[in-house]
C-alpha cells in the first residue's frame, strides 16, 4: 500500500484479458486511459522518461488476490515474513494477500492484527489484510475479540481459525450471527476433529496400501454441510476454505442454490495433484486438507469452471526445513504456492478450456476480492481493464514455460510440490495502485 | 535384488524366490555346531530401533552375526533421538560412521524409505508404522513352503487387525507375488478403508472361511483398539474372531496356524491351538533368523558401499 499517489506509467500494446492490444495509462493509482496500441503517446500523457512498459505479448489481468496465505510473523520468522512472503506474493501476480491468523501470538486481537497490518504497509509489496482468529489462541473455546480487530486499523473482516475447525456447532453458529454486525465472514478449515485423529493423507486406496492412517472426504463433508446449514438459519456469510473433495463440492452446489451466502475456495494443488504422491512418503505432498483422488481433482475443477467455487487460494504454507526434512507423520502440513498459482491454473484451466482469461480474473482477484470486503472492486473482469478501475495490474506472458527451482523462490521456505515442474506463464509484472511492483519479473 | 528392501510390493517375484532358497541355505548352517559364515566380516549392520522389539531386533542381531558382520545395536531410548535429534541427523551420523546396512524399526510409516534417501548403506525395514514388515512376511512364506511344499495356489486366511497391522500388509502383497489366494477376515472396523482394491477376499465371518484354509495367520490384536471403538469388548472380539479349539477344529487336517508374536492366549488365539501340532508359532521365529541372514547376505554380500550413492534405489547388487 502507498501513501503517495504513484507517477503515471505507460502500459504499451497490453492485452487485457488476453484479448487485442492496448495502450494503458496509469495515473493517480487508477486507470487513467485506455485506447488501442499505439494510441497514447507518452509526451501527451505526461509520463516521465523510464516510466513507459513495452508489453508486447503479455496479458493483463486485474491484479490477483489471496485469501488464505500464511506470512508466519509474528513467531515463525524462519519460515517466512511478512516482507519475504508479500516478495513471494508480488512476484506471483498479487496484489493483496489475506494474512492467516495461525501466528505465535496468534491473530486474535487487535494489536496483532494491526501489527501484521503495518509489517505489510512498510513491506509494500502487496496489501496485506490480516486474518482475525475466530476463537481465542485458535483453541475453539471463546469467541475472540472480533469487533475490535473489525474497528482496528487493520478493518479485519475475513476471520479464520484456520488450520483448525471450529468444529463446535453451538460457536459456530454465535460466530456466524456475530460478524453481521460489520459484514464479516467466517471462513471456516471444514475438518471433524474426531474423524480425522492422526489423520496423514486422504482416506482411500492408497492409504490402505501406505499404511498411513486416512483423512476421510466426509470429515470435511459433514463440516461443510452443518456450516451451509447454519449460515442459510442465521443468514450470514461463510466462505469454505479449501475445498478438496468431489463431495464438499455437490455440497457447495446445493447450498448456493438454496440462495445461501456461502463462498468457497480451492487451493492450485489440490486443481493438479492427487494423493498417489504420498508413496514417495516425502512430507513435500503432505497438506492439510490432504491431496485426494483424480475424481476430486475433476470435481474441483469443474466446480471452479461453473463458478460453484468463487475463488482460487494459495494457502500459501512456508516450512522451515527440519519442518519437512523428517519421516512423514513428523513432518507439518503445507506447501509454498504464491509464485506457482498462476501457472498451475493455467495448465489446470485455461488450457484445457475450463477458463477463459476473465474466469481467471474473475476467481483469482474479482470474486476473492468481493469475499473478503475489500473496497472499491470492478464489477467485472472488463472493467477492472477499463478507465476508473483501481491500478493493480498483473503482466504475463501465457506462453513462457519456466521450470520450478525452490532455490529461485522468493519465499523463505522451499516446500514446494512442483519442484523440476515445468509451468506454462510466468509474471513480468505487477502494479499495485499504479506503482510497479515487481517489473520484468524481479522485485522493484 | 533392490538395494533395500522396503516393502513387499516392490518385491519381484523371482527375488522373493532367491531370499527363500538362500534362507533354505542359511537354515541348513543352523544345523551344524559352528554356526557362522565368514562372509560379511569387516561390513557393519546397524540396528536402529525406534520402537522396542527384543524379538525383531534379537533375530537380525543374531542374523548378522551368524554371518559375521560387526552389529551395532542403536536405539532411539537414551540416545540423542531421545534429546530430539531427528530422523535425518541420525541417519547422517550412521553414515559417518560407515554403516553398510541399517536395519530399521521405526512408529512412523515410510520412514525407512525416508532413512534409504539419507544413506549410501542398504535399508532394510524391520517395521515402519502401520506400513510394512517385509522380513516377516518373507518367513512366514518360509514357513508355509518348508510346511507344505509351495507356497503357490495355497488359501491363505490372515484374521485380525489388518487396519493397524504391518504383518498384513507385507504378506498380502508377497503371498499374492507368490501365488497365493489370500482371505482376509476381520470386523469391517479394523479392514482399511480401500481394502476393495487389493488383491484379496474379503469376510466378516471366520467360522465361514476356515474349512477352505491352508494356512490361517493370526494376528494380534491390541487391547487399545477398544478405547477408539474398533469393537465392544474383548470377550465379543474373541468371540466372534477369536481361533478356539472348536474353530480350530473345522480346519483341513493339512492346515498350518501362523502367528508372527507377540500373541495375546486367549484373545485372538487359544493356548491349546498356539501349542498345536499345526501351529508354526515357534518354527516361524528359528525360521526369522535364516531369513533375515539371507537378506543381509543377499544385500550385502556383493558391491561395497562406496561404490554406491544415495537415491539410488533400485541400483543392483552384483552377483556373488
Amino acid at each position: 500500500m502507498t501513501t503517495t499517489v504513484a507517477a503515471p506509467w505507460l502500459l504499451r500494446a497490453v492485452r487485457p484479458l488476453g484479448g487485442e492490444p492496448a495502450d494503458l495509462l496509469l495515473a493517480g493509482g487508477r486507470v487513467a486511459e485506455v485506447a488501442r496500441a499505439g494510441g497514447i503517446a507518452p509526451t501527451t500523457a505526461g509520463v516521465a522518461g523510464g516510466n513507459v512498459l513495452d508489453a508486447d505479448g503479455l496479458f493483463a489481468l486485474p491484479g490477483f488476490v489471496d485469501l488464505h496465505t500464511h506470512l508466519r510473523e509474528p513467531g515463525r520468522e524462519d519460515a517466512e515474513t511478512v516482507e519475504s512472503g508479500t516478495r513471494a506474493a508480488a512476484l506471483g501476480g498479487y496484489t493483496t494477500v489475506f494474512a492467516m491468523a495461525n501466528t505465535n501470538p496468534v491473530a486474535d486481537t487487535a494489536g496483532v492484527v494491526e501489527q501484521v497490518w503495518r509489517l505489510g504497509r512498510s513491506a509494500g509489496h502487496c496489501d496485506v489484510r490480516p486474518v482475525g482468529a475466530v476463537t481465542v489462541g485458535l483453541a475453539g473455546q471463546r469467541l475472540a475479540e472480533l469487533g475490535a480487530m473489525a474497528t482496528s486499523a487493520a478493518a479485519v473482516r475475513v476471520f479464520s481459525d484456520d488450520g483448525h475447525c471450529v468444529s463446535d456447532a453451538l460457536l459456530m453458529r454465535r460466530a456466524l450471527e456475530y460478524v453481521k454486525a460489520f459484514d464479516g465472514v467466517i471462513a471456516q478449515h471444514a475438518e471433524e476433529p474426531r474423524l480425522t485423529e492422526g489423520a496423514q493423507m486422504n482416506e482411500g486406496s492408497c492409504s490402505a496400501r501406505l499404511g498411513m492412517t486416512g483423512w476421510p472426504a466426509v470429515a470435511e463433508e459433514a463440516i461443510i454441510a452443518r456450516d451451509a446449514l447454519l449460515a442459510g438459519h442465521v443468514g450470514s456469510r461463510l466462505h469454505v476454505c479449501h475445498v478438496s473433495t468431489a463431495g464438499s463440492v455437490e455440497i457447495i452446489r446445493w447450498a448456493k442454490a438454496k440462495g445461501w451466502r456461502v463462498s468457497a475456495e480451492v487451493t492450485p494443488h489440490h486443481l493438479l495433484l492427487t494423493d498417489e504422491l504420498a508413496a514417495t512418503y516425502d512430507p513435500v505432498y503432505k497438506v492439510n486438507p490432504p491431496l485426494r483422488t483424480a475424481e476430486d481433482v475433476a470435481a474441483l475443477r469443474a466446480g471452479l469452471a461453473d463458478g460453484t467455487i468463487d475463488a482460487v487460494a494459495t494457502d500459501h504454507a512456508p516450512h522451515a526445513p527440519q519442518d519437512k526434512d523428517t519421516e512423514w507423520a513428523a513432518a507439518r502440513p503445507g506447501m509454498v504456492g504464491l509464485q506457482t498459482a498462476l501457472s498451475v491454473v493455467i495448465q489446470t484451466m485455461v488450457e484445457p478450456g475450463l477458463l477463459d482469461w476473465a474466469g481467471v480474473a474473475e476467481r483469482m482477484s474479482l470474486a476473492p476480492a468481493r469475499i473478503g470486503g475489500l473496497p472499491d472492486v470492478p464489477v467485472d473482469a472488463r472493467s477492472s481493464m477499463g478507465v476508473g478501475a483501481p491500478a493493480n495490474l498483473t503482466l504475463f506472458d501465457p506462453e513462457a514455460r519456466w521450470v520450478v527451482d525452490p532455490a529461485g523462490l522468493a519465499s523463505r521456505s522451499r516446500n514446494t510440490p512442483y519442484r523440476g515442474m515445468t509451468l506454462p506463464g510466468q509474471v513480468h509484472a505487477t502494479f499495485l495502485a499504479g506503482r510497479p511492483t515487481v517489473l520484468d519479473g524481479k522485485i522493484r | 535384488m533392490n538395494r533395500h528392501l522396503l516393502s513387499t510390493a516392490d518385491l519381484r517375484r523371482d527375488d522373493a524366490l532367491l531370499v527363500l532358497d538362500t534362507a533354505e541355505q542359511m537354515a541348513r548352517l543352523s544345523d551344524r555346531s559352528v554356526k557362522k559364515l565368514p562372509t560379511l566380516r569387516g561390513r557393519t549392520v546397524v540396528n536402529l530401533f525406534f520402537e522396542d522389539s527384543t524379538r525383531t531386533r534379537t533375530s537380525f542381531e543374531l542374523a548378522a552375526k551368524r554371518l559375521s558382520a560387526d552389529v551395532i545395536n542403536f536405539s532411539a531410548k537414551g540416545s540423542s533421538v531421545s534429546k530430539g535429534e531427528s530422523l535425518k541427523d541420525t541417519a547422517l551420523t550412521l553414515e559417518a560412521m560407515g554403516a553398510d546396512a541399517v536395519v530399521i524399526r521405526h512408529a512412523a510409516s515410510g520412514a525407512p524409505h525416508r532413512l534409504a534417501g539419507w544413506v549410501r548403506g542398504s535399508v532394510v525395514n524391520a517395521g515402519d508404522g502401520t506400513h510394512e514388515h517385509p522380513t516377516q512376511a518373507l518367513l512366514d512364506a518360509f514357513t508355509i513352503r518348508r510346511r507344505l511344499g509351495t507356497v503357490e495356489g495355497l488359501r491363505v486366511t490372515i484374521v485380525g487387525d489388518v487396519l493397524h497391522s504391518r504383518v498384513a500388509r507385507s504378506n498380502v502383497w508377497l503371498l499374492r507375488t507368490l501365488g497365493a489366494h489370500v482371505t482376509l477376515v476381520a470386523p469391517p472396523t479394523l479392514l482399511p478403508h480401500g481394502v476393495a482394491d487389493w488383491p484379496v477376499a474379503v469376510s466378516y465371518d471366520l467360522d465361514a472361511v476356515l474349512p477352505g484354509s491352508d494356512v490361517v495367520m493370526m494376528l494380534r490384536v491390541q487391547r487399545e483398539r477398544m478405547l477408539g471403538a474398533f469393537f465392544p469388548t474383548e470377550r465379543e472380539y474373541s468371540r466372534r474372531y477369536g481361533l478356539d479349539a472348536d474353530r480350530a477344529a473345522t480346519l483341513p487336517g493339512h492346515a498350518l496356524v501362523m502367528h508372527p508374536g507377540p500373541m495375546v492366549r486367549g484373545m485372538e488365539i487359544a493356548s491349546e491351538v498356539a501349542d498345536s501340532a499345526r501351529s508354526t508359532i515357534v518354527e516361524q521365529v528359528a525360521n526369522g533368523v535364516s531369513v533375515r541372514m539371507a537378506v543381509l547376505y543377499l544385500l550385502l554380500g556383493g558391491a561395497g558401499a562406496d561404490e554406491r550413492k544415495p537415491d539410488d534405489q533400485y541400483g543392483e547388487v552384483a552377483d556373488r
